[in-house]
């Protein structure tokens, strides 16, 4: 359960208050799919960012689970991502020089899991999103449709509830990106939260929510 | 996160950038190895100057005739005639009871010959104590007898060198030297004992004091080497022999004390100082290697900021990345320690393999301080770009590409 109160982000840029987001309120419920739309630089990717906590609000409130998440120190809120969301992004974000498995196993290494566990659950996971003779290669060497494969096999390693997608098929052709999006639609239907950021009307009008932002503000939520 | 996990994700890191990891490496070993290398060259001549003067003999005391005036003002008018020391000054320095051996000593030159061979030698006329006092072995035959210093008795010791040169393989014990107009029997022949500080034994003659004096036609002294016991005062000591030296020279003090045991600390001192002073220039490229280390990971830095930027969206606190980018310059500057170890290590064998005179000593002063300040440089210089590295916004860097 997300819940966003009167939330606002402001940037100083040049001696100007720019207001990328102005008092957002936005309710989340678990297992929704919800896609968020608007025009280049009309906030989307703040909110994103807002609700991915790794931003801070400039005023407003963030429930989680009905608990106050705004104000709480780095590692408090790096522990609150590692164990309650997934990221998938445009240009994939997978560490050049690891192999496909050992990028998968990274959010595993962070939260301190034993080696031999997860071998097994990389294993597991490679296998489910039929990656399973692609381990030892590098990124470079996967397609375009395998990285982003390996990207949100990554995501969903430590069982997050929430899904976020930043523009996940922005660098896939439409072949690919429509096997990208099925998997994570896969996904939402096994109960994970889906938010997905896009500009693509095609693929937003597929959720089941639309929130439409313009100039830092929700102008619709259907 | 486990530091297993820590330190292998961070030597990926490194090795992922071989050749750049390996000059920053480069670095740290050259620096290592300078320190290492220098300081046992200077331990090794430390060890190998003090051994010297060890054999010479230890608890020695010099006495030198005339005063080593160091303070100044106008030259007495009449000059400074410092009366000779002759044996019965050694004699009489004998018999303090802080004194345990006394070797009275003349040095001159004179031609020695054998069979048909004949040569310029240096002649040392002496007593029995001198055995004592210097620590000589004998390869054959005996040393000069305790007897009366005024007699001079026609006996000689050679030394292994001259010994070779005269008679070769033939017999020597026993046979007659001529030294100058004189002959001698040689009694025995000195163990070879090499140049130690200037004087080669190997290449003399000991001859007693009295027959020395017969020789050069003289009665002063060279010098006096005089052995004093353990347990005495070295200043109780020196007051003592300027004393009796005083009452025989009608009050006049005038000789000079030189205690081997001061020589010697003061040469280890000097070496000492001079070892760590260039352990310590050395210990400069240590610091020069730091900031190599800090440039190789500003630039690491910045080139995986969109790393970063993921680290920190899939869940890694601040604190988890200035980890590992401070893991990555420690393991630098590791591997730079270790393999700067070993081959300082190789090059001071080597160097005792190549000048053995050179006792193989590598301080372990030196090992700690290198280490220490090799993995410490690591810290220091691996800390700016690591909480750079931790400081980065994550937003900002997980939209750099």
């Amino acid at each position: 359960m997300i819940s966003l109160r009167k939330i606002s982000r402001h940037y100083q840029q040049g001696g100007q208050q720019l207001a990328a987001l102005q008092d957002i309120d936005l309710e989340i419920g678990p297992g929704e799919y919800i896609s968020i739309m608007g025009p280049s630089g009309s906030g989307k990717s703040t909110l994103l960012n807002q609700i991915a906590l790794l931003d801070r609000p400039t005023s407003g409130t963030y429930l989680l689970h009905g608990r106050d998440v705004t104000g709480l120190p780095d590692d408090e809120q790096a522990r609150i991502r590692r164990e309650n969301m997934g990221f998938v992004f445009q240009f994939f974000h997978l560490i050049p020089r690891l192999s496909a498995a050992e990028n998968i196993e990274i959010p595993l290494v962070l939260s301190g899991v034993d080696s031999v566990l997860r071998k097994q659950q990389v294993a597991k996971a490679m296998l489910s999103f039929g990656l399973q003779d692609r381990s030892t290669h590098r990124p470079d060497q996967l397609s375009g449709g395998e990285c982003q494969r390996v990207a949100i096999a990554r995501a969903t390693i430590m069982h997050p509830g929430t899904l976020l997608a930043d523009e996940p098929t922005g660098n896939l052709d439409q072949a690919t990106g429509k096997q990208v999006i099925d998997l994570l639609e896969q996904l939402n239907r096994q109960g994970v939260t889906l938010i997905m950021v896009t500009h693509d009307p095609a693929i937003g009008e597929r959720a089941s929510r639309r929130v439409k932002i313009v100039d830092g503000r929700i102008s619709s939520d259907a | 996160m486990r530091s297993r996990d820590l330190m292998l994700l961070a030597f990926g890191a490194i090795r992922s950038h071989g050749l750049r990891s390996l000059l920053t490496v480069l670095g740290v070993c050259i620096g290592v190895s300078a320190v290492i290398l220098l300081t046992s060259l200077g331990n090794s001549a430390r060890s190998y100057v003090t051994g010297e003067f060890s054999e010479l003999g230890t608890n020695m005391i010099i006495v030198l005739p005339g005063r080593n005036e160091t303070t100044g003002g106008i030259p007495p008018i009449m000059g400074e005639t410092p009366r000779d020391l002759t044996v019965d000054d050694a004699l009489a320095l004998g018999r303090s009871r802080r004194i345990t051996a006394i070797a009275p000593l003349m040095i001159g030159s004179a031609p020695v010959s054998a069979g048909g061979l004949e040569r310029e030698v240096n002649v040392i006329g002496t007593t029995e104590g001198m055995q004592t006092v210097r620590h000589l072995q004998l390869a054959s035959g005996n040393f000069l007898s305790p007897s009366d210093p005024h007699i001079a008795a026609p006996v000689c010791v050679l030394g292994e060198t001259l010994r070779k040169e005269l008679f070769g393989t033939a017999k020597s014990l026993g046979e007659w030297l001529r030294i100058g107009d004189r002959r001698c029997r040689i009694i025995g022949v000195l163990a070879a004992s090499g140049v130690s500080i200037g004087t080669d034994l190997d290449d003399m003659v000991i001859v007693p004091v009295a027959t020395a004096q017969m020789l050069f036609n003289s009665s002063s002294l060279f010098r006096i080497l005089l052995q004093v016991g353990t347990h005495s005062m070295p200043d109780d000591t020196e007051r003592e022999i300027r004393r009796i030296i005083q009452d025989r020279h009608e009050g006049e003090d005038d000789i000079t004390i030189i205690h081997q045991d001061s020589v010697v600390a003061t040469f280890d001192e000097i070496l000492l100082v001079l070892t760590v002073g260039i352990g310590s220039i050395a210990g400069i490229s240590l610091a020069v290697a730091g900031i190599l280390i800090m440039n190789i990971m500003l630039v690491s830095v910045s080139q995986r900021t969109s790393e970063i930027g993921l680290l920190r969206a899939i869940g890694a606190p601040a604190g988890q990345i200035r980890k590992l980018f401070l893991a990555e310059a420690v393991l630098l500057s590791l591997i730079g320690t270790l393999s700067g170890l070993l081959i300082g290590f190789l090059g001071a064998v080597l160097m005792h393999r190549l000048y053995p005179v050179l006792p193989l000593a590598v301080p372990t002063w030196a090992v700690l301080a290198a280490a220490g300040t090799a993995m410490l440089t690591g810290l220091v210089f691996g800390a700016l770009p690591a909480i750079r590295a931790a400081r980065l916004n994550p937003v900002a860097a997980l939209s750099r590409r």
